[in-house]
């Protein structure tokens, strides 16, 4: 089923009357059967959003659609979500059966079905054997799965999940993240992912959105965004390590790097910011002339620190390009890998 | 005007600096020589804190309490135990006629006050006892759960209705028992005005005054050791409410749980801990009612004319230390042991039941 947010805005007013944007006009169409994560820095509003979705929070104004329903104004238990909390929420004093038995026990469902349809959910999320135990007696990942079968046993129209790994250790998490794309994949079921961790985003989405100070920034599959990002805060927010970002000048369309012409950009004159991914720096003869500053082995890849406009840049080269007595490098980086954007407004001029 | 204003202020927090510096320099002060103490003890190998395991220390500090609780407390318990053993002991001049074993508990047993009521009476101290305990203590905690649901749920003037509902706790009993005397009074009394109201006969409708029939003024005692009693629960009840994870509630609320189902499956097992102590410590309270009986209908315990009387327990017992047996101590021993006996007997058997029901 269709998702869409039509202009959605919160402002949250505290006692002195301070007005906070928490959600700022979001206008986004979510596809039906898709998983998307929304994603952001803490404080952004994406927890806000997800819980509008839910029904949880009223919205100041704008509108959200399931499908073709006008659910705006609908209380949360008439909209047929299923939402998987942060801390889970699970219910300490019933079993995990009854915990997953709980959603279907207030719905009219015989009692035959009910318990066949937790057996089936319980085998989905891998957590079959483990119905008669409590929460507390669980691990974090156990827990994970009851709580997403819970979610997931009323058939729920949207599946929302809260931060859902942010609780679990990083090995588990790798797992739980790929057990997430499964059953979501299984069910078919239209999925929102709210994560502040982009890796987690940008491998478990089929499309993600990415969101700072309530406003939408970007709403694109991953690997659009990180290769052509809408603007610098996107840039910034995607990829580990981060992008560089300095400030360059643009004369006679030639972008100026300390005091060298580095490339030619087919736009105007003046001062912009710069975005160069660490590993789409290459080692080439003729490339840009660089002084080392440093130089770290990471395993299979090396890093190495230079200035470029006095500010310290960071490429990730092969380690076999580059040896340790090396004072100077030359780099190249692909014209297309190159992003600029404009100071005022920090939008992408040379892409999309 | 704002400008000197400002300066006095600027000039009251100077001076609340130099008074937080002071202290703060004492402190400095007293932590060197307390570190130099430490370390000359150390170096003669003087140091209490080394010599002494954890626990001595901690029972000098409870020992002021200990003191106090022996005396008053663990004394009287043991010597009670000594005193069921005398036969006719008498206070006055500390004689004795010998020992027995069961004899003082027999006594107290075959009293026609205690537990069987005599062809002339209708009650007993043990049967109006279990009767406020069986009453008074469920309807009242079910109450106390209902009202903290519903203050819970109200959002404007919060604070004001849970004020409300604890003014009762800081009242005096006296006070509201007499205030409860005279809201049941036979004439002019506010219950009966309401009830005429509605057009019900109340001439000669007694309450707690002369020839009122026993289970009027048994509802009037029940009535008033609910309501004395709600307080202190409503606040236990409040307070663990709101200790409840609100996302337990938005996950009830998302799965369409009715409002009946979220307090019955939520709700109370969340605060079932709470449920139960309630449920033991108010047990154990109505097992000790006291002056609520005396607040309401004297120290004899019945309304002047009746054949029957109120008297719990306790009453019962008091009576062999300053009542119409003053002085019996063993008597008197012996009724505090049995109704010790009771208390711990339901008390298991409450601890017994929460195994099962009650969730930590």
């Amino acid at each position: 089923m269709e998702l869409r947010l039509e202009n959605l805005t919160k402002i949250f007013t505290n006692k002195n009357g301070q007005e906070t944007k928490a959600v700022d006009s979001l206008d986004i169409t979510i596809e039906s059967g898709t998983l998307v994560g929304l994603l952001g820095p803490s404080g952004c509003g994406k927890s806000t959003t997800l819980f509008m979705i839910a029904g949880l929070v009223k919205p100041t104004t704008g509108k959200i659609f399931f499908g073709d329903d006008d659910v705006t104004k609908l209380a949360p238990e008439k909209r047929g979500i299923g939402l998987v909390f942060q801390n889970y929420a699970l219910y300490p004093h019933m079993t995990v059966f009854k915990n997953i038995l709980f959603p279907l026990e207030n719905m009219d469902v015989p009692r035959d079905e009910a318990f066949e349809r937790v057996k089936a959910m319980a085998n989905l999320v891998g957590i079959g054997e483990l119905l008669d135990r409590k929460p507390s007696q669980l691990s974090g990942g156990q827990q994970q799965r009851v709580a997403i079968a819970r979610a997931l046993v009323k058939k729920p129209r949207v599946l929302l999940l809260d931060e859902p790994l942010s609780n679990l250790d990083a090995r588990l998490r790798l797992q739980m993240r790929e057990e997430i794309k499964r059953i979501q994949r299984e069910t078919g079921i239209t999925t929102i992912f709210v994560t502040h961790d982009q890796e987690e985003a940008m491998s478990i989405s089929d499309k993600m959105v990415v969101l700072d100070f309530g406003k939408e920034q970007q709403y694109d599959p991953p690997q659009d965004m990180y290769n052509s990002p809408d603007n610098l805060f996107v840039a910034k927010f995607l990829g580990n390590p981060p992008i560089n970002s300095f400030e360059a000048e643009v004369k006679n369309k030639k972008l100026i790097i300390n005091e060298k012409p580095f490339m030619q950009v087919n736009i105007p004159d003046g001062l912009y910011d710069v975005g160069m991914r660490p590993e789409n720096f290459r080692v080439k003869e003729d490339g840009f002339q660089t002084t080392v500053k440093e130089i770290f082995h990471i395993g299979r890849d090396t890093m190495i620190h230079f200035d470029f406009n006095g500010k310290n840049v960071r490429a990730l080269v092969d380690s076999e390009s580059i040896n340790d007595k090396q004072k100077t490098v030359n780099l190249t980086i692909k014209t297309e890998r190159v992003y600029l954007f404009d100071k005022q407004t920090g939008k992408v001029v040379n892409h999309g | 005007m704002g400008n000197l204003f400002k300066n006095a202020k600027r000039f009251l927090i100077k001076i609340g600096n130099v008074i937080k510096n002071i202290f703060w320099n004492i402190r400095r002060i007293l932590n060197n020589y307390k570190r130099k103490i430490s370390n000359f003890l150390d170096k003669k190998r003087l140091n209490p804190a080394g010599k002494f395991p954890g626990w001595a220390k901690a029972l000098l500090y409870l020992s002021p309490a200990l003191i106090v609780l022996a005396i008053f407390t663990f004394w009287p318990i043991i010597n009670s135990f000594a005193l069921v053993v005398y036969e006719n002991y008498n206070m006055s001049n500390n004689t004795i006629t010998g020992y027995t074993l069961f004899g003082n508990f027999i006594r107290v047993l075959t009293d026609e006050s205690f537990i069987v009521p005599a062809s002339h009476t209708a009650s007993s101290a043990v049967i109006n006892t279990l009767i406020i305990v069986f009453i008074s203590v469920p309807i009242s905690i079910f109450l106390a759960l209902a009202i903290s649901v519903a203050l819970n749920s109200i959002k404007p003037l919060k604070s004001f209705f849970q004020t409300i509902y604890f003014l009762p706790y800081v009242t005096n009993t006296i006070a509201i028992g007499l205030v409860f005397a005279y809201m049941f009074k036979t004439d002019g009394g506010l219950v009966n005005e309401f009830l005429s109201f509605f057009g019900i006969q109340t001439d000669g409708l007694s309450w707690v005054e002369s020839n009122a029939v026993y289970w009027r003024s048994m509802f009037v005692l029940i009535f008033y050791s609910i309501w004395a009693s709600l307080a202190f629960k409503i606040m236990v009840f409040l307070t663990s409410i709101q200790g409840i994870d609100k996302q337990y509630y938005q996950a009830a609320a998302i799965d369409a749980t009715p409002k009946g189902r979220i307090f019955s499956k939520i709700t109370v097992p969340l605060i079932s801990p709470m449920i139960f102590y309630i449920t033991v410590t108010s047990v154990i309270g109505a097992f000790k009612i006291y002056n609520a009986i005396v607040a309401l209908f004297g120290v004899t315990g019945a309304p002047p004319g009746v054949s029957y009387n109120l008297q719990s327990i306790v009453m019962y017992i008091y009576q062999f230390i300053d009542g119409s047996n003053a002085g019996n101590l063993s008597v008197a021993a012996a009724g505090s042991l049995i109704l010790f006996a009771i208390i711990l007997v339901l008390t298991i058997v409450q601890m017994q039941v929460s195994k099962k029901r009650v969730h930590y």
